[in-house]
């Protein structure tokens, strides 16, 4: 099978999130979103190492999932912060700056 | 049609449909699960690929702990956290969906007019050893630097959201027992001395959320916790008050 259709799986699942991250409000679901444009990313790494037939890129998909671990458990604890002063997972709430 | 590709037609359009989802559901909990969705499923796309070292880390990591991760958070943020529909940005959400529409449609076409020049090699020289032991030969010489690196900053996520998640605790917490007994004997009252009433109706209802009923048959807002009264997740309880009860000799009369 022609790999390439994991390429433009990897497109369409990139572009769904990145309209989510735009759309959505709630701070929890915006973070799924990014971690849906990483794995996608992280798919087409996979797929490019199968192309190349070299291994760098499997290397290159691990690392990515360790930064998007780290990621999550300290946008987590951000929202977890911002939930217990402002009672609201919001980002439309945290606007301080724009008053 | 080759195995491979039955995989990819019958799981693809349902990872885009459980992606899509993720953008439409109302409820935090049900993007949650749709997401758990696209990741197992990308982790078959994985071990499909040749890859079956990171298909497996892709479950443990991305299913088992990150979505635990979000899913805790959720609970401790409320389960019922939705989204507001409201714009706030006038005209955001079709200049959002339009521009990553063309996003995603030069993508597709770059991936169609892109050619490599010879067919895709396949791992099988890559994976001739193994695939994880290609994988360590490559993490422990090549990139030993990166993955050392990548160990720092792991240390540093852990203790940045100790730091970041570390509250307090009130004063009143570090009460002992024996300092709240002796306030509740000295408190003007002496009615709840001996403890407050316990929540539910005796006999009909034992859930947390619903009041005890008084011997009069009035509920008491003091056999709830002040946490759920506070989220306002307190059973309302006439349809227990034992006015609609039928009464025993009333019974014993029909």
């Amino acid at each position: 099978m022609n790999p390439t259709n994991y390429l433009y799986l990897s497109a369409i699942l990139f572009s769904i999130g990145a309209v989510g991250v735009v759309v959505r409000r709630n701070a929890i679901v915006l973070f799924m979103c990014i971690e849906l444009m990483l794995n996608a990313a992280n798919l087409a790494f996979v797929t490019f190492a199968r192309i190349n037939g070299n291994l760098d890129g499997q290397v290159v998909a691990f690392f990515t999932m360790v930064v998007a671990a780290c990621e999550v458990v300290i946008g987590l604890a951000i929202i977890v912060t911002i939930y217990r002063s402002r009672r609201s997972a919001s980002v439309d709430d945290a606007s301080l700056l724009s008053r | 049609m080759t195995g491979e590709e039955l995989l990819f037609w019958s799981l693809a359009p349902l990872t885009v449909l459980a992606a899509l989802g993720i953008l439409f559901v109302k409820k935090a909990v049900h993007s949650a699960i749709l997401l758990a969705f696209v990741m197992i499923a990308l982790a078959v796309f994985y071990i499909a690929q040749e890859a079956p070292f990171l298909g497996i880390v892709q479950i443990v990591v991305y299913t088992g702990a990150v979505m635990m991760l979000f899913l805790f958070i959720l609970m401790l943020v409320g389960i019922d956290s939705s989204d507001s529909l409201k714009e706030n940005l006038k005209g955001l959400r079709p200049v959002a969906i339009t521009t990553s529409l063309a996003f995603a449609a030069v993508l597709v076409s770059l991936i169609s007019r892109a050619e490599l020049g010879r067919p895709s090699v396949g791992l099988g020289n890559a994976n001739a050893n193994g695939n994880v032991e290609g994988l360590a030969a490559l993490i422990f010489n090549d990139y030993v630097w990166a993955f050392e690196v990548i160990s720092a900053l792991l240390i540093t996520a852990a203790l940045g959201s100790m730091v970041l998640a570390h509250t307090q605790k009130s004063p009143q917490a570090r009460l002992t027992q024996r300092v709240r007994s002796a306030a509740r004997f000295r408190a003007p009252s002496l009615a709840t001395a001996a403890g407050l009433p316990n929540s539910g109706v005796y006999a009909r209802h034992n859930a947390v959320d619903v009041p005890a009923l008084l011997p009069d048959g009035t509920p008491t807002e003091l056999s709830i916790t002040t946490v759920l009264n506070k989220r306002g997740d307190v059973q309302e309880t006439t349809s227990y008050s034992l006015d609609s009860l039928p009464k025993v000799d009333e019974e014993g009369k029909k």
